[in-house]
């Protein structure tokens, strides 16, 4: 087949996405194309999962492979296929609640399993599609018909287990900023391993206020850190909105139990002749 | 004190933690392979997870054995600490005998009362020439009082401990040599069984969840994820070597709901998936079973029950995850549930339950249960199944969009892989149109839940729905490893005078209607028998069927297998 060339445009499927008007999820779709075209990907060597929220439904408005599965279980689906398809370019994306809360686990274990996967993590602090309930990342004192109080609990630091738990690549974005945003995820799927991709991503209709983060994130401000430690820094001290690649790991990709471990059946049906 | 040979006998070795008496009961085993002899061995342990308490309870026959006999003909224990953990499961046989050391201390009154001969061994003295372990003094006499062949005995040892090196394989044989000579000097005891029939072909010694896992890579399998749980980590431990051998893999997942997304992933990229678990594992994967049901991902989950509810009884067996295996998904999520009828069976039901989820685009529960699936069973080899993973996909998409959910004369839709060029789409756990775009439409769920429902509905599934055998107004009809006790009962009853037609069932769910109510024909008393408590099978049956006007039922649950004295007590019953 002869090497086409493409444009953001042909990465956009048919299906006209259901987001409120202002929501930072059309960034972040526009981001993505722009990356497939920098990438040349081709559709079909090319899936995205997602779990269930505003930012899950991404896989449906992409011209390519992609499932729109479970809440929380994105990274199981796409650890699955990843593994049993090496061949394919494979995403996985979600928002904050579905990540970070039902699918923490899987968040974690992804991050230290390193398959070789890109996941985009859409944070707006709330919870979009059931209309207004806090997530792990909102603060404390932010009210909602659940908590008029706030939550009193201490935000999920994200990119901090991540880090620790063992994401080779890390970033933080901002959907404002497409065409940075979609540096970073070409970047991302090209760097081998477990790529992590927060973006903040307003919430316009539940969070109002977080229209004002386009004048309040600084853009383009981190690079990648000498050392695991050196990024915990970043992300444990710094700026909360503060955006760019936090670090660039060497872990090599887990791809299988190897070759190795392997018995043929030949030898494992002799182990039951009496 | 039978002086007469014997087709069946059975023994239990009991002992606190270390003395070995699993690798006794190994020993005997691959001995009485080795003479020509069938037989099964399972092991009864408390709640430790190493040492403790356990018993090696054994079966050797003439015949094929696939359930333990009522009754144990000798008792070997090593020690009586605990010994009431798994005295419930060994009811001593007329005549038995119970051996045991010199200063083991008092018998417990069960034993007490029931043992016809207690004959007490210095133990630590017959060691102390060799050095040796009190199992292998114990796989000697017992092999002697059995009348196995000694050589087939020290045969078994060489291979057994093949790995650990010669000096262990001397001491073992000559403690097992000492054993066997003691156990000369006991032959007014002994319980000797027929000489075997002449052995023909290869024999295999395999348990349920080698065999799920051996029927599981014949038929394909290219991928598994799962979490460890007893008493399905067999299958895993089996599977993962396998697997990688076969150019695929095994992983462990985090957890059950990630084990069921992990193959849902991999299917959905076209390798043949499957994972296997036990109750609570199940209770974990029923969101992802329903996800796989509505995307039409097909994937296998062989579920090895376990005593329940909760955490309940992970050692020991029970028949009572066919309510949630049946009915366990929210929505109306049409799937396939399929049963293994025997240790053998394992390799062919799970074979064919992948075949059929494959060639369904539908999830398939395969339920074993930790009686087959941790029985150690000395079979003939079996030829393995020609029943493998065939997925209809297409190979290249036009112009037009593709409908990955069309409405297919079968119902079954052509799936693309990922890599398929201009198919692309999005699978969905939406309700969705034919083109896979989500829809809350009223005509777009009513057409993707017929096609759903009658994919599996009108697909012709043969004759494995179920094994009947025999004729007569009376029908025993079972499921599972009940099938074991209930082959053995029908036999006797045949032999005392009784016609019984028996039913096994393999395909569960979709349920055959008009195959069972033809199998039914003629008959006026229907007796219905299970490991459960409440008696789900009994319901099952009465709410898909139409059943005879007189129905029995006979249940109780696990730790206890369904016997096949209670099976021909329930026979008899419902003949008279």
């Amino acid at each position: 087949m002869t090497e086409q060339i493409r444009k953001p445009a042909d990465y956009k499927s048919a299906i006209k996405p259901i987001w409120c008007p202002g929501c930072g999820d059309y960034g972040v779709l526009s981001a993505i194309t722009k990356a497939f075209a920098k990438l040349r990907l081709e559709p079909e060597n090319t899936a995205v999962v997602s779990g269930i929220g505003c930012a899950a439904r991404i896989p449906a408005y992409i011209n390519a492979y992609g499932f729109h599965g479970l809440h929380g279980r994105a990274l199981p689906i796409a650890t699955g296929l990843k593994l049993a398809r090496p061949d394919l370019t494979v995403l996985a994306m979600g928002g904050d609640g579905d990540m970070y809360s039902i699918g923490g686990n899987h968040f974690m274990h992804a991050c230290r399993r390193n398959v070789d996967i890109t996941l985009l993590v859409m944070d707006n602090r709330i919870y979009g599609m059931t209309k207004g309930q806090p997530s792990p990342t909102t603060e404390p004192d932010f009210p909602t018909h659940l908590y008029p109080d706030g939550t009193h609990l201490q935000p999920l630091n994200a990119l901090a287990i991540a880090l620790v738990a063992g994401a080779n690549f890390v970033a933080r974005t901002f959907s404002g900023d497409p065409n940075g945003l979609a540096e970073d995820i070409a970047m991302a799927i090209n760097h081998p391993g477990f790529s992590v991709i927060e973006i903040l991503s307003p919430c316009v209709t539940f969070r109002p206020e977080q229209r004002d983060w386009k004048h309040q994130v600084q853009r383009n401000v981190l690079t990648p850190a000498a050392s695991v430690a050196e990024a915990l820094q970043v992300v444990t001290t710094g700026p909360e909105l503060a955006t760019g690649v936090i670090w660039k790991g060497d872990r090599p990709p887990y791809e299988g139990p190897g070759e190795k471990a392997g018995i043929a059946l030949d030898r494992l049906l002799e182990g039951f002749a009496a | 004190m039978s002086q007469t040979s014997l087709n069946s006998v059975s023994f239990a070795i009991s002992g606190s933690g270390g003395a070995g008496v699993m690798t006794a009961g190994e020993i005997l085993l691959m001995a009485a392979a080795k003479a020509g002899y069938y037989g099964l061995q399972t092991r009864s342990v408390g709640p430790q997870i190493r040492g403790g308490e356990a018993a090696s309870l054994m079966r050797l026959a003439t015949f094929p054995v696939h359930v333990h006999a009522d009754a144990f003909h000798i008792l070997f224990a090593v020690d009586w600490l605990n010994f009431d953990r798994f005295s419930g499961e060994i009811d001593l046989a007329e005549g038995a005998i119970v051996i045991t050391g010199k200063d083991s201390g008092e018998l417990p009154e069960k034993v007490a009362q029931t043992a016809s001969d207690v004959i007490r061994l210095p133990l630590h003295d017959l060691l102390k020439e060799t050095k040796g372990r009190v199992n292998m003094l114990a796989a000697g006499i017992i092999g002697r009082l059995t009348g196995l062949p000694e050589d087939a005995l020290a045969d078994a040892i060489a291979r057994r401990f093949a790995s650990k090196g010669n000096a262990l394989v001397e001491i073992s044989t000559a403690t097992m040599r000492t054993g066997y000579a003691q156990g000369e000097k006991l032959l007014n005891h002994e319980q000797r069984l027929a000489p075997p029939e002449p052995r023909n072909g290869e024999r295999w010694i395999i348990n349920g969840n080698e065999a799920a896992g051996l029927g599981a890579l014949t038929a394909g399998v290219k991928f598994a994820a799962a979490y460890p749980i007893t008493p399905a980590t067999e299958i895993l431990e089996w599977l993962s070597p396998a697997l990688t051998g076969a150019g695929g893999m095994l992983i462990q997942a985090e957890d059950e709901l990630a084990s069921i997304n992990m193959i849902i992933g991999a299917s959905f990229g076209g390798a043949p998936a499957l994972t296997a678990t036990s109750g609570p594992g199940l209770a974990l994967m029923a969101e992802g079973l329903g996800l796989a049901a509505a995307a039409e991902i097909p994937v296998t989950v062989i579920d090895v029950q376990r005593g329940g509810p909760s955490t309940g009884i992970p050692t020991k067996s029970e028949q009572t995850d066919l309510d949630i295996a049946l009915c366990g998904m929210h929505g109306e999520a049409p799937h396939l549930v399929l049963a293994a009828t025997s240790v053998a069976d394992c390799i062919r039901t799970t074979a064919w339950a992948v075949h059929l989820s494959e060639r369904l685009q539908a999830p398939a529960i395969m339920l074993s249960d930790q009686m087959m699936g941790q029985m150690k069973t000395i079979m003939p080899r079996p030829d393995l199944p020609d029943l493998k993973a065939e997925r209809e996909t297409v190979a290249s998409c036009g112009e037009e969009d593709y409908a990955r959910y069309a409405l297919t004369n079968s119902g079954v839709s052509p799936m693309a892989l990922p890599g398929t060029p201009g198919c692309m789409y999005t699978a969905d756990g939406l309700e969705h149109d034919e083109r896979a775009i989500p829809s809350t439409r009223v005509e777009d769920h009513a057409a993707q839940l017929k096609k759903r429902w009658r994919k599996l509905a009108d697909f012709d599934y043969g004759n494995a729905w179920a094994d009947i055998s025999g004729e007569g107004p009376l029908a025993v009809i079972t499921w599972g490893s009940t099938a074991g006790a209930v082959e053995e009962a029908s036999r006797e009853a045949e032999e005392a005078g009784i016609r019984v037609r028996t039913i096994v069932l393999r395909l569960l769910s979709p349920p055959q209607k008009a195959k069972l109510e033809a199998a039914l024909e003629g008959v006026e008393t229907l007796l219905i028998l299970e490991n459960s408590f409440s008696g789900q099978f009994a319901r099952y049956l009465r709410s898909f069927f139409t059943l005879p006007e007189n129905v029995r039922t006979f249940h109780h649950p696990g730790p206890r297998p369904v016997t096949a004295r209670e099976v021909l007590e329930a026979i008899r019953e419902a003949a008279s």
